[in-house]
């Protein structure tokens, strides 16, 4: 990595000191004065336009490795069940992408330098071609059409996941507050109580209404356990201000708005254990572990990471907004029941 | 000759007072020039934070003292500070009022064939608007609570609390001062710019004559005219929250302690008065740079531009579709998900008019004989930022992938890519290719090729590897990305980008050191250096009231005619009359 930076950097220097030179040299031609100073010569075309081609070319290599280089940094396969179809769009629409990138860019650069003024050469007067404009605007209409298609019917299947009906979800609020995150889970009788802010205050956190008796069995926590393989329907609620929970390995993301409540339905496909057995995931946290490594033997006080999920709050909401966190972890049914079972009803805390 | 004799002037009418739009375009150039150089030193610092998070340096202790560094390391609320102040100074104060300030008063009245704005008084206050919204701005860097520091777009309820954060105290008080003024500046401009563009044109100068900078700064000031208000209306709201306990947006809040006395409220209604004007301000900011290089790669390609119908059509398409892709920024704000649908339809339908102009450029290109000046280098640079950046557009505007990136680092990296550098790009090929017309000189040729090139790499440097970042799921506006394990390895990126950006940074210094030079010892000018069509190039070099000593000369044909056959130059001005049995180019 450091090579790269170094390389990057001795580039720029050669650029700036071949332009400098180029500087020195037309300061002779301001005295010679034939040709005026600021305006381009035959030669400074050749160069420059040699240098756009240059850098086309460095572009794309620049681009064709970072895919390789910075492979392991990105998001491991999806951990919900929805998240294969967001992926699968993301992929078809990179290729798009990247199909695009390497007509246009490549085209750009090398007719810079095809063309690059001569003298004596006249331009083509080629003002219009309605039959060619007519093609690249039907072309991306027709490509961009089914993209569209694509994609909503893709939103369409996360955003109204109940079409199905009798999938039971186990309903589990997610509340933000300045600058952490509690869980609230509904208790034996599968309901969460009524909420207010004007309760809340002391242990009641999420301010359950103390008179609601649905909410008496209601259970808080600081971790979000969730059971692999059932529907989960997450209600969001903000204390304060606007806060997002950002489940990047869930492909899940909504924003926790004070005054309303906001949703979002997904179904967790590996436990942490499983998804701690990818092999993308293990890549990942072996780079992770070379960079702590590397601050440790600097003195820094860092801790080796084992993977887990995290929530992150992604929506700008203070000066912790960088550090709010919770862990989540997802369990075997069975596990997760356990684990419910042990927690502290809200009308014993 | 008249005009001229009888107009007098002093330091003071003619520095300060100016009611002339070459001087006033001036006015705005350097104002905006200035506000650069503070959003490029506040974005250095905090990628310097970025890189090294948490650490001390003295750098940062020099400029934020022990109040914001104590020990050189920076304080998180002003990182957030820092950020908010950057993106607003960036996005208003240089793209918004620096470009089409500069360019559209400089060139419309000279293009067009007028002997100024429509209203030069009107011209003079919106640029004095402009003058005090930047200065109340940079003011609120030095209050004792930080500058607003809730992002650029500033939602509430973090915005409306000074509970909620620093700098929502004073700072965000100067904020929304700053920015009342601003969209008055706007608002006067822009309709002086229309008034103009309408009612000025000279004799032959229709309105399919017009250049395309002119076609552009004509739907710019009419989509500003049509959003700015909607953020007035939007941030005196906020203004009332804050200041009279009204509850426009905020209820059911619970902050330091108390249950605050607001209900009712909804900050997803802000949400939609902001964006209502903040995605048409993205193409406020892109549009005129599209003008701007149309021009300049027709002239330096010594061409056509490709399509010059389909060019204007394109503006007119992406102006209106303008209006209604808004909520594209809003995908899992809460709001309804069939509106979700909707607005990934119109938002991918920008996609078509977007990728026209991209292919006419490139077109344009074909076959021409380029003459290769830092101005056409930077419209180069241009096409190939904005189509780098568009492409990533497609996957933003698609809810379903929305709602992994958003919000995260790919969406820095896209709108830095399209927006940012596209029309930073835009801005700097005009101020090399019009300086003639600015200041009567050359800039420099050699030192504005160094300033090309070490922006250009440096540009893709910084901005290429955050989509990666994004990728990874790192979130945008956090202080540090150290406090979550996953994304330590992103550190080396972070070292590259941040390196790329101080390098780049500094390159801005020689474009600095060239402009400062050329103003005073530059080159001087010839009538037409570039032998350009369009008739700015038929009045004289030095500034004269009213723009051509005699009469506004007659307009007979396009502005494209370069290389035209049966012309012996490979270029013939507007002014030329068309011969007999010749037709008018497109
Ligand atoms: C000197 C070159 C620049 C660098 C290194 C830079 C870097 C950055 C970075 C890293 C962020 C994200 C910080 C965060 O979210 O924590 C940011 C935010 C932003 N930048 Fe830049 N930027 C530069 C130039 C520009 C330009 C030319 C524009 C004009 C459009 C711009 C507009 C913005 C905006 C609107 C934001 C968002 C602010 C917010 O989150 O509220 N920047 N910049
Ligand atoms: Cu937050
Ligand atoms: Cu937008």
């Amino acid at each position: 990595m450091t090579g790269v930076l170094v390389a990057a950097v001795l580039v720029l220097a050669v650029v700036a000191i071949g332009q400098l030179s180029n500087l020195l040299r037309l300061r002779g031609e301001i005295r010679g004065g034939e040709h005026p100073p600021a305006i381009p010569t035959e030669r400074d075309n050749n160069r420059q336009g040699t240098l756009m081609l240059l850098f086309g070319i460095g572009l794309l290599i620049a681009v064709i490795w970072s895919l390789f280089a910075w492979r392991d940094t990105l998001l491991p396969e999806p951990a919900a069940a929805h998240g294969r179809k967001v992926d699968t769009l993301m992929r078809v629409t990179l290729a798009l992408i990247f199909i695009v990138f390497f007509i246009t860019q490549p085209l750009l650069f090398y007719f810079t330098f095809k063309y690059r003024g001569v003298k004596g050469r006249r331009a083509l007067y080629y003002p219009h071609n309605d039959r060619l404009e007519l093609v690249w605007t039907s072309i991306p209409a027709t490509v961009l059409a089914g993209i569209i298609v694509y994609g909503l019917l893709v939103w369409k299947g996360i955003m109204y996941p109940s079409d199905k009906g009798n999938d039971d979800p186990l309903v589990i609020e997610v509340y933000g507050q300045q600058f952490n995150w509690t869980f609230r889970y509904a208790g034996r009788d599968s309901q969460l109580g009524d909420a207010d802010v004007r309760f809340v205050g002391g242990e009641n956190i999420v301010g359950i209404d103390p008179n609601d008796s649905r909410g008496r069995d209601d259970i808080l926590t600081k971790t979000l356990h969730i059971p692999k393989g059932r529907k989960i329907l997450f209600q969001f609620r903000s204390q304060d201000v606007i806060h997002s929970a950002y489940m990047p390995h869930f492909r899940v993301q909504m924003n926790c708005v004070p005054g309303m409540v906001t949703q979002f339905s997904f179904t967790p496909a590996y436990t942490t254990a499983e998804f701690r057995q990818l092999k993308h995931v293990q890549h990942k946290v072996s780079s992770v572990n070379d960079a702590i490594a590397k601050r440790r033997a600097r003195g820094e006080d860092v801790e080796p990471w084992d993977f887990d999920y995290v929530l992150l709050c992604n929506k700008i909401c203070g000066s912790g907004h960088y550090n709010m966190q919770a862990k989540i972890r997802v369990e075997e049914p069975a596990a997760f029941s356990a684990w419910l079972a042990q927690q502290k009803e809200f009308k014993d805390l | 000759m008249e005009a001229q004799a009888a107009h007098r002037d002093n330091f003071i009418t003619r520095y300060i007072f100016s009611q002339d739009h070459k001087m006033i375009s001036r006015q705005f150039l350097i104002t905006g020039i200035v506000m650069g150089c503070f959003g490029v030193l506040l974005s250095v610092l905090f990628r310097i934070e970025l890189a090294w998070p948490e650490q001390s340096n003295a750098f940062l202790h020099f400029f934020l003292g022990d109040r914001w560094a104590p020990d050189g390391v920076m304080d998180p609320n002003i990182y957030l500070a820092l950020v908010t102040i950057h993106g607003t100074i960036m996005v208003f104060f240089v793209l918004t009022a620096g470009l089409s300030g500069t360019f559209s008063n400089l060139l419309i009245p000279y293009q067009i064939g007028a002997r100024d704005m429509a209203s030069g008084f009107m011209n003079m206050i919106s640029y004095q608007l402009f003058f005090l919204s930047s200065l109340i701005m940079i003011i609120s860097l030095f209050v004792e609570t930080g500058p607003a520091a809730a992002g650029w777009t500033i939602y509430p309820p973090l915005s409306a609390l000074p509970q909620a954060i620093l700098g929502s105290g004073a700072g965000m008080t100067l904020w929304i001062a700053s920015m009342a003024l601003f969209v008055a500046s706007q608002l006067i401009g822009g309709l002086n710019y229309v008034v103009t563009i309408i009612n000025l044109r000279t004799k032959g100068m229709s309105m399919m004559r017009l250049p395309l900078t002119i076609w552009a700064f004509l739907v710019t000031a009419i989509l500003g005219i049509c959003s700015f208000p909607v953020l007035l209306a939007a941030v005196l709201l906020l203004f009332f929250d804050r200041a009279f306990g009204t509850s426009f947006y905020l209820s059911d809040i619970y902050i330091g302690g108390e249950v605050l006395n607001h209900s009712g409220g909804s900050p997803i209604l802000f949400e939609h008065l902001f964006w209502f004007l903040g995605h048409p301000e993205v193409y406020i900011v892109i549009l005129p740079a599209l003008g701007i290089t149309s021009e300049i790669i027709s002239t330096n390609a010594r061409k056509p531009i490709f399509g010059y119908r389909a060019m204007i059509l394109s503006i007119l398409a992406i102006g209106s579709l303008s209006f209604i892709v808004w909520g594209h920024h809003m995908f899992v704000s809460g709001m309804n998900p069939f509106l979700g649908s909707v607005f990934t339809f119109t938002t991918l339908l920008i996609a078509i008019p977007s990728a026209v102009k991209a292919f006419n450029y490139i077109t344009t290109l074909w076959k021409g004989n380029l003459r290769l000046s830092p101005a056409m280098l930077f419209s180069i640079g241009l096409v190939s930022t904005f189509i780098a950046g568009g492409l990533t557009g497609i996957i933003l505007g698609d809810d379903a992938l929305d709602i992994n990136v958003h919000d995260t680092y790919f969406v820095i990296a896209h709108f830095h890519i399209v927006m940012g550098l596209s029309a930073i790009f835009g801005m700097f090929a005009g101020i090399y290719h019009w300086f003639p017309k600015l200041f009567g000189r050359m800039m420099h040729k050699g030192a504005g090729y160094a300033h090309f090139w070490i922006t250009f790499v440096c540009a893709y440097g910084v901005f290429y590897p955050m989509h990666f970042l994004g990728l990874a799921g790192l979130p945008r506006r956090y202080y540090s990305n150290e406090a979550f394990p996953m994304f330590h390895d992103l550190a080396s990126i972070n070292h590259l980008i941040t390196i790329f950006a101080i390098v780049g940074a500094s390159a801005q210094l020689i474009f600095l050191g060239n402009f400062a030079y050329s103003v005073f010892f530059g080159a001087r000018a010839t009538q037409n250096p570039w032998r350009a069509n369009t008739i700015e190039w038929t009045t004289p070099v030095a500034h004269i009231h009213g723009n051509w000593p005699g009469a506004i000369p007659e307009v007979h044909r396009w502005a494209y005619d370069y290389s035209k056959p049966g012309y012996d130059e490979d270029f013939v001005p507007q002014t030329v009359p068309l011969r007999k049995g010749e037709s008018d180019g497109h």
